[in-house]
C-alpha cells in the first residue's frame, strides 16, 4: 500500500514538472511519463484515503490513480495513522473522511497535523457548514463535499507544495521562492544540508535510509520532520524558556540544538503548536479558564478552586515561582493536599500541584496546614479547567477551570493538561501530581508537594494513576509539562511557575525516587526543584507571574472534564468522557471531556502502579469528539495516575524535559490505565 | 453487426432515461470515464461493492429503527453513509431520500424516519434493478463483438 517507502522517485521536488525528477516516478508511480511537464500536475503524489465507506474508497482511488497519483486506501484511521507512523515520509497528502466509527475524521486530523505535519485534505456528504468550518478550524488543507470528482482531486498537490513552501519560507524566505518553484535540490545547498541533516534526525528513530538516498539525489522534498514526543517536549520546553512571545523559530532552533534540524520545521512546528494552543485556549472558553484560578490565599481552601486560585495569586502575587509567598504555597499545597487527600477520586490533586508547582520551595508542612477541604470537591472541576485550560493564556485560568470542572480526576487531567499547554502545564502538573496523590488516598503532603515539582511538562500527560505517588510522578511528569508551560507563560502572562516547571525536569532524580514509594518524601523532590526553580526565575524574569491576570477562574461549568475525570483517575483527562458530542463548541462541557493535550503529545503513562520505571507509553486517545472546541483530549482517562506519572517522571529523569514521549497525538491508548 | 449497433441503441437510449428520469446523476458518467483498459469492470465491481453495502445499511436502519428506544444518532449516521455512497455511484434519487430522511433523524421523527426508510429501500432497489439490466445491455454488446458506446 505504501508505495511512499519505495518510491525515491517520486519523493522528489514537489514542483511539478520543475525538472525531470518531479513528482514524475519513474515508473512506479502511474504516471511517470509527464516528463517534467510543467503543466501537468505532479504525477507520483503519494495520498493516503482514509473512509470507511468502500465505495467511496474504491471510487476514490480510482480516480487518483488516474490523476497519477500513488494512492494507498484505508478504511480506518487507526490504520491509517499507523501507515503513517511507520512510513514517515512515506507520504505526501492525506485524504480523510470526517465520519467514521472508530475515530473522527478530525481527530485523525489533528493528530496527523501535529505528528507529521502532512496536509490533510477532509471530505464528507456533509456540506453543512458547521462541519466544513471545523475542517478549517483543525487544520485542514481543504474540505471536498462527496460525491468527489475527479477534477477536484488532480489539485490536491497544490496543498502539498503550498505547505512545502511555507515551510522553506520558514527555514529561508529567500530561498523559498527558489524552492518552491524548483526541485529543491539545486537550490538550496543549505536547505539541502539541512534536510539531509534533518533526514538523519527524524531518522534517529526510523532506520530507513531512503530519505538519505532520496536527499542525495534529488532531495528537495523537504523531509519531513517527525516531531516525536522527545523532540515535541525538546520543543516545548524551549518555547517556554523564550516566552511564547518571544519564541522564534530561530532561538527555538537554537535551544534546542537538535542537529539535523531546520528552522523551518521549527517554524512550522510553531505554527502548529500556536493554532493548538490557541484552539485549547478557545475551546476552553471562559469557563475553564478564568483567572479563577487563583483563588488567591483566602478563597478558601474548602473549593480546590480557591486552591487553584490561591495557586495563581500566589504566584501573581510573587511574581515569579520563587517569590511564591510560603502562605500562598502553603495555602495552595494545602488545599491541594486537601483535595488529594480528601477527594481522592476527585481531581483535587491537580490543584494541588499546581500549587506545588509554585511552591518549589514549601516544605511539606504547608501542606499539612492547607490539607482541607478544597481539594476535594472543587478539585475535580478545577481540574478540568486546568485541563481544558490550557490554552497559551490559559493558565491560570485553566487551573481554575480545572478545579470547577473537573471534579474527578480532571485534576490529573489538569495536569496533562497543563503539561500541554505550555506554561499551564504546571498548573496543570500540579493537579496532576494531585490527582495522583488522590488516588493514592494517602496523598500526603509530601505528594502535595511533590507534584508541584513533578508538574509534568507540558505535552507529558502522564497522568501519573493515583496509585502512584503523586509526587513521584510528577515530578517527572513535570519537566513534561513544564515545557508546555514556559511555553504559556510568556502568554498569558500567568507565568506559572516556570522554574517550577524547568525544575521539574530537575527533579527526575528525584522523583524517580519516589517513585513506586508511597510516601514519598518531599525533599527529594523539592530538591530537584529547587534548582529548577532558579532556573525558572532566571528564564522568567520578566515574566509577569500575573497569574491573576489570568483570571483563572474556577469554571464549575466549564469543565468539560468533568464527566470523564473519574475520581479513580484524576489523572486521566478525559477526553470524551461523555457521549458528549453535544457539547459541541465548547470542549469545556465536561460530558465530553475533552482533555486537551496538546496534540501529539504523547503522555508515557507507566502503566505499571508502582514500577514507575518502565516506561510504558500509554497514549491518551484525546478524542476530539467535542465539534469544535474540544478536539484535543489530552488525556484520557485512562491514564493510570500512577503509572502515568511514574512514567512520565521516569522519562523526564532520563531525558530531562527532552522529548521522550512521541509527539504523538492520537490515540492515546491507555490501555493499562485503569479507567 | 446489426445486433450490435441496435444492441448499443438500446444501450444509449436506456442509459439516457435513466440519467433523464433522475436514477442516475453525472457522478456515474464520472464512473465510466474512469474506467478503462486497465480495469474494464470497474464500473460493475465499484456498482456491485455499492449493493453490497448498501444493503447492509439497510439492514442495519431497519434494526436501529425498530428499536424499542431509537438511537437517532446511530440512524443518522447510516444514513449519513448511505448518502456517501449512492451520491459516489450516482444513485441521484437514492441520495435524495436520504437528505429527506436525516430531517426527520435530527427532528427524531420516528414516521418519519420511517417511512423514509421505504422509500429509500425502494429507490434503491429501483435503482439496481436499472443498474443490472444496463450491466446486461453491456454484456450482450460485448458478445456480440461491439463495444460500449460512451455516453457523454
Amino acid at each position: 500500500m505504501n508505495l511512499g517507502g519505495g518510491q525515491v522517485v517520486n519523493k522528489q521536488s514537489m514542483m511539478p514538472g520543475s525538472s525531470g525528477g518531479s513528482w514524475k516516478s519513474s515508473g512506479t508511480s502511474g504516471g511517470g511519463g509527464d516528463g517534467g511537464v510543467p503543466d501537468q500536475f505532479p504525477s507520483g503524489l503519494r495520498v493516503l484515503v482514509v473512509d470507511d465507506d468502500s465505495t467511496c474508497l474504491m471510487i476514490l482511488e480510482k480516480m487518483l490513480r488516474h490523476c497519477k497519483y500513488e494512492v494507498t486506501k484505508c478504511n480506518r484511521a487507526e490504520v491509517a495513522l499507523s501507515f503513517l507512523r511507520e512510513n514517515k515520509n512515506g507520504f505526501d497528502v492525506v485524504i480523510s473522511d470526517v465520519h467514521m466509527p472508530d475515530m473522527d475524521g478530525f481527530k485523525l486530523l489533528e493528530h496527523i497535523g501535529l505528528e507529521m505535519d502532512l496536509p490533510v485534505i477532509m471530505m464528507s456528504a456533509d456540506d453543512s457548514k458547521s462541519v466544513v468550518m471545523k475542517g478549517v478550524t483543525h487544520g485542514a488543507c481543504d474540505y471536498l463535499i462527496k460525491p468527489v470528482r475527479i477534477e477536484a482531486l488532480r489539485n490536491i498537490w497544490q496543498h502539498v507544495v503550498r505547505k512545502r513552501k511555507h515551510e522553506w519560507k520558514d527555514f529561508d524566505p529567500s530561498a523559498s521562492a527558489d524552492e518552491h518553484k524548483q526541485s529543491e535540490e539545486p537550490d538550496y545547498s543549505s536547505s539541502a544540508n539541512e534536510g539531509h541533516n534533518w533526514k538523519n534526525t527524524k531518522r534517529r528513530k526510523d532506520e530507513d535510509d531512503e530519505a538519505d538516498e532520496r536527499d542525495e539525489s534529488s532531495s528537495l522534498k523537504k523531509l519531513r520532520v517527525v516531531w516525536s514526543v522527545e523532540l515535541h517536549q525538546q520543543f516545548v520546553a524551549a518555547v517556554n524558556q523564550l516566552g511564547i512571545d518571544k519564541a522564534v523559530p530561530k532561538k527555538i532552533l537554537e535551544l534546542m540544538n537538535v542537529p539535523g534540524l531546520t528552522r523551518e520545521n521549527v517554524a512550522s512546528h510553531l505554527q502548529k503548536y500556536r493554532l493548538y494552543l490557541r484552539r485549547l485556549s478557545g475551546s476552553q472558553h471562559p469557563g475553564g479558564m478564568n483567572g479563577g484560578f487563583m483563588g488567591g490565599p483566602d478563597a478558601g481552601y474548602g473549593s480546590i478552586s480557591s486552591l487553584n486560585g490561591l495557586d495563581l495569586q500566589a504566584l501573581a502575587a510573587s511574581g515569579q515561582l520563587g517569590q511564591l509567598p510560603p502562605q500562598s504555597l502553603a495555602t495552595l499545597q494545602a488545599a491541594a493536599l486537601d483535595r488529594s487527600n480528601n477527594a481522592k477520586s476527585t481531581i483535587s490533586v491537580p490543584v494541588i500541584d499546581q500549587r506545588n508547582i509554585f511552591s518549589f520551595e514549601n516544605p511539606k508542612s504547608r501542606y499539612p496546614e492547607v490539607q482541607s477541604q478544597h481539594l476535594t470537591n472543587n478539585n475535580s472541576s478545577k481540574q478540568i479547567n486546568l485541563l481544558h485550560g490550557i490554552p497559551t493564556n490559559m493558565e491560570p485560568k485553566q487551573f481554575v477551570s480545572l478545579h470547577q470542572s473537573g471534579q474527578h480526576s480532571l485534576g490529573s487531567m489538569n495536569n496533562l493538561v497543563l503539561i500541554q499547554m505550555g506554561g499551564q502545564s504546571q498548573i496543570h502538573v500540579h493537579s496532576q501530581s494531585q490527582t495522583q496523590s488522590q488516588a493514592q488516598s494517602n496523598v500526603n503532603t509530601h505528594n502535595g508537594l511533590r507534584s508541584n515539582e513533578m508538574l509534568p511538562r507540558g505535552g507529558v500527560v502522564d497522568m501519573a494513576p493515583t496509585v502512584y505517588n503523586p509526587v513521584v510522578s510528577v515530578s517527572q511528569a513535570s519537566p513534561l509539562v513544564n515545557f508546555s508551560m514556559n511555553h504559556k507563560t510568556d502568554s498569558c502572562g500567568t507565568s506559572y511557575p516556570l522554574g517550577g516547571s524547568l525544575g521539574i525536569s530537575s527533579l527526575p532524580t528525584a522523583s524517580s525516587a519516589l517513585q513506586g514509594d508511597g510516601n514519598l518524601d518531599t525533599k527529594i523532590p523539592r530538591k530537584g526543584i529547587v534548582p529548577s526553580y532558579d532556573i525558572f526565575n532566571d528564564l522568567n524574569q520578566n515574566r509577569d507571574w500575573g497569574l491573576p491576570d489570568v483570571g483563572l477562574t474556577f469554571d464549575q461549568s466549564q469543565h468539560t472534564i468533568q464527566s470523564g475525570l473519574d475520581a479513580s483517575n484524576p489523572l486521566l483527562l478525559q477526553h470524551n468522557r461523555s457521549s458528549g458530542r453535544d457539547l459541541g463548541g465548547q470542549n469545556r462541557n465536561l460530558t465530553s471531556d475533552k482533555v486537551v493535550l496538546s496534540p501529539g503529545f504523547e503522555s508515557r503513562i507507566h502503566h505499571n502502579g508502582s514500577n514507575v520505571g518502565q516506561p510504558r507509553n500509554v497514549y491518551v486517545k484525546t478524542e476530539n469528539d467535542i465539534d469544535g472546541s474540544c478536539h484535543n483530549t489530552l488525556y484520557s482517562e485512562q491514564y493510570g495516575q500512577d503509572d502515568l506519572l511514574a512514567a512520565i517522571l521516569k522519562q523526564q529523569q532520563q531525558e530531562g524535559v527532552g522529548p521522550e514521549d512521541e509527539f504523538v497525538f492520537d490515540g492515546y491508548a491507555l490501555d493499562d490505565l485503569p479507567v | 453487426m446489426a445486433a450490435v449497433s441496435q444492441l448499443q441503441r438500446q444501450f444509449i437510449e436506456y442509459t439516457t432515461s435513466l440519467y433523464n428520469e433522475g436514477y442516475l446523476d453525472d457522478q456515474f458518467t464520472q464512473l465510466q470515464k474512469l474506467q478503462d483498459e486497465s480495469n474494464p469492470e470497474f464500473v460493475v465491481e465499484v456498482v456491485s461493492l455499492f449493493f453490497e453495502d448498501s444493503e447492509k445499511l439497510l439492514n442495519n436502519l431497519a434494526t436501529a429503527l425498530q428499536q424499542k428506544i431509537v438511537d437517532y444518532k446511530q440512524v443518522d449516521s447510516h444514513v449519513h453513509q448511505f448518502k456517501g455512497s449512492s451520491s459516489s455511484i450516482g444513485a441521484q434519487r437514492v441520495t435524495n431520500v436520504c437528505v429527506h430522511f436525516r430531517n426527520y433523524c435530527e427532528e427524531k421523527n420516528l414516521d418519519g424516519c420511517l417511512r423514509c426508510l421505504q422509500q429509500v429501500k425502494h429507490e434503491y432497489i429501483l435503482v439496481r434493478n436499472k443498474l443490472e439490466a444496463l450491466f446486461r445491455l453491456e454484456q450482450q454488446i460485448l458478445q456480440a463483438g461491439g463495444s460500449i458506446p460512451m455516453m457523454e
